[in-house]
């Protein structure tokens, strides 16, 4: 296998793809004619927090669907621990943008968080009592244990966020993938889920998490992937997070007082 | 009479289509729950309506053969080539051209029963066509129905619905997070096919009895009903295959009572008595329940903020307040709080600083979102639990009138 090229030009061995929990080559997504995401190449690092980040329509949440083949992209290739998506997708969870679905559908909280055993259960396979025991498990995880009976239409924008990283908990999968799961929750919330997000860290998994709020990257994640239909910058936090990058990701878009903010942070 | 049609004692054929009808409703039931829940009903008028031209072509091709033209599973399996047709056809454009679905499923639905009244017509002058009856699979006709038919649609019912519990819990997932199960690699696509498949065997089974315009009734009406009295999935697929089998059985009972009444549009009406029973009837998501509930939560919050009023010595001037505090004998015809009056006004006001500390600590989240600014605090906390918070507010345990 041949070394390959990433946009700026440095190269990436063939063992660094194989070890890396998803990698994207050349990935290219268009809604009609304009494209979403413009031939953008991601090596994730395993066992790492990272951020994606960049300005609304940037194609943040375009990146992570396409590359779980959600939405079919024009070309680029994924692979995931050095294997085509379909061969690993046990290894995946996704937690998708909770406004992504109808919360006056008819179940129940524990209900959602068994879709996570899918697999196990099969088409026919009964609930037992030991899945429902994982459930609970998971639900108590992101503290809404309380709420396993409820019908999920009576959650807030907070809980359903929690509920449904409890449904990609159960799946027990070692890459995790979040689409904005802070977005337009409490901060009690907030504080549960990055709680869940570490613990996963430390337990060795990855996670990738589409993220907006600037001011919490360096505090959050250890590394950070900025997109603006193409890749900008891609590394540690202190590496790729810089005023420059941050300059070139959003353009004009970000006041000059955010970034001094975010520069200062920085130290 | 009606009693003998209920306990199927009105002949052979009253009986065979009443045990096909309540087969074809349970089917029905159970496989529009999923359309319904995908947010997808309007589809199956649109696969409905794509079976005319199927049935209408199978009789000229199998007359043209020199056979009979009215063979069952020839016409049924000409219908369900048609729909399959119109299937793909409304699939490919909703997802290859910019067209939105519901315009879609007008083009296709128009197109196809156009071209099937066309074929209707040309069969009427063609000769052979005089004893055809094919408008009969308009709106059912069960009058001349055989033995043979009723095994038809029995077996075909009961393979759908076979199909149906098999592929439950994909089709499931995909109505409630088509996302997700993209991500869990489940063919999105493939199973939303398979469901509109299933909806059109259940349509094409049921065209003898309730016929293609009335047979998107059977397959919406029961799972919408379901819908008022359940919140669980499971329990609107089961209550509404329930529904439509109870709609289905006692509506062919029903027509056969009486001489001249068409046995499709009664199973429909009685399904309909269902909904509307439900609509009005059903004890949480009815409409009485919920007029109910607003003239009960609003005498609620004018007693609590009664009390609250008096328990801070204010002066109430709003009659609907008054009055309730009077009819329960908290307050005096001159608007003095009595005795009980003063207690639950206090303890009103109590709960109010209780309640202000279960809901801002994180560990009583389960608990705080069920705060409504009415209930009492001892139906949602123990006696142990208000106490630790009693002592959390400390100060005087007792409070000043």
């Amino acid at each position: 296998m041949l070394e390959l090229a990433t946009s700026e030009g440095t190269t990436v061995a063939p063992q660094d793809l194989a070890a890396s929990p998803l990698a994207i080559r050349g990935l290219t997504v268009s809604y009609g004619q304009k494209p979403a995401v413009f031939s953008v190449d991601m090596t994730v690092q395993p066992g790492a927090m990272t951020a994606i980040i960049g300005p609304n329509g940037a194609g943040k949440s375009t990146l992570l669907k396409a590359a779980l083949g959600i939405i079919t992209p024009l070309s680029g290739q994924v692979t995931v621990y050095g294997q085509p998506l379909d061969d690993r997708r046990a290894r995946i969870a996704y937690v998708p943008q909770r406004a992504s679905v109808d919360w006056d559908f008819p179940t129940r909280v524990i209900d959602v968080v068994l879709m996570g055993l899918y697999r196990e259960l099969g088409l026919l396979g009964r609930v037992r009592a030991r899945h429902r025991a994982t459930a609970m498990d998971c639900l108590n995880r992101v503290g809404m244990r309380d709420f396993a009976d409820r019908q999920i239409g009576q959650l807030s924008g907070g809980q359903q966020q929690r509920v449904f990283l409890a449904r990609a908990l159960a799946q027990d999968a070692d890459l995790y993938l979040l689409d904005e799961p802070f977005a337009g929750v409490d901060a009690a919330t907030e504080k549960a889920i990055i709680a869940v997000l570490k613990s996963l860290k430390q337990a060795g998994k990855t996670v990738v998490v589409v993220h907006h709020d600037l001011a919490t990257v360096t505090d959050y994640f250890d590394h950070v992937f900025l997109i603006n239909t193409r890749k900008v910058a891609e590394g540690t936090v202190a590496e790729a997070f810089t005023a420059e990058t941050l300059q070139a990701t959003y353009g004009g878009r970000l006041a000059t007082a955010q970034i001094d903010q975010i520069s200062r942070a920085l130290g | 009479m009606l009693w003998d049609a209920l306990t199927l004692q009105l002949g052979y054929n009253a009986t065979l289509v009443a045990i096909g009808a309540t087969l074809l409703g349970i089917a029905a039931g159970v496989t529009g729950t999923f359309l319904f829940l995908r947010k997808r009903a309007l589809v199956s008028d649109a696969i409905s309506h794509a079976t005319l031209p199927g049935v209408c072509l199978a009789f000229m091709v199998m007359a043209a053969l020199g056979g009979d033209g009215r063979n069952l599973i020839g016409l049924l399996a000409g219908s369900a080539l048609s729909a399959w047709v119109g299937l793909l056809c409304m699939n490919w454009l909703t997802s290859r051209t910019r067209l939105a679905e519901d315009a879609a499923i007008g083009s296709v639905l128009s197109v196809f029963f156009g071209f099937g009244v066309v074929l209707l017509t040309v069969i009427q002058t063609m000769g052979v066509g005089r004893q055809a009856g094919l408008e009969g699979f308009l709106l059912g006709s069960t009058a001349g129905m055989l033995w043979a038919d009723a095994m038809v649609i029995a077996a075909g019912g009961a393979a759908t619905l076979a199909l149906v519990m098999l592929i439950r819990r994909p089709m499931m997932l995909v109505a409630f997070d088509p996302e997700y199960a993209a991500a869990r690699g489940l063919p999105v696509g493939r199973i939303d096919l398979a469901m509109m498949g299933l909806v059109m065997a259940v349509t094409v089974v049921g065209l003898k009895i309730v016929g293609l315009i009335l047979i998107v009734a059977l397959l919406i009406i029961p799972p919408v009903t379901a819908r008022f009295w359940t919140e669980r999935s499971d329990h609107v697929v089961l209550i509404s295959g329930f529904a439509g089998g109870l709609a289905g059985y006692l509506g062919a009972a029903l027509s056969a009572s009486a001489p001249n009444l068409p046995t499709g549009p009664i199973i429909v009406l009685v399904s309909f008595a269902f909904f509307a029973l439900s609509l009005f009837l059903a004890p949480v998501r009815g409409v009485l329940a919920a007029v109910l509930r607003h003239i009960r939560f609003q005498r609620r919050v004018h007693m609590r903020q009664g009390l609250l009023a008096l328990a801070q010595g204010q002066t109430i001037y709003e009659p609907l307040t008054l009055r309730l505090l009077r009819r329960a004998g908290l307050v005096r015809p001159d608007g003095v709080p009595t005795e009980t009056g003063k207690a639950r006004s206090a303890k009103a006001l109590r709960d109010e600083k209780r309640w202000e500390l279960v809901r801002a600590d994180q560990a009583h989240e389960a608990t705080a979102a069920l705060y409504d600014g009415l209930r009492d605090i001892e139906t949602v906390l123990t006696r142990d639990q208000i106490a630790e918070i009693d002592r959390r507010i400390g100060g005087p345990q007792e409070v000043r009138p």
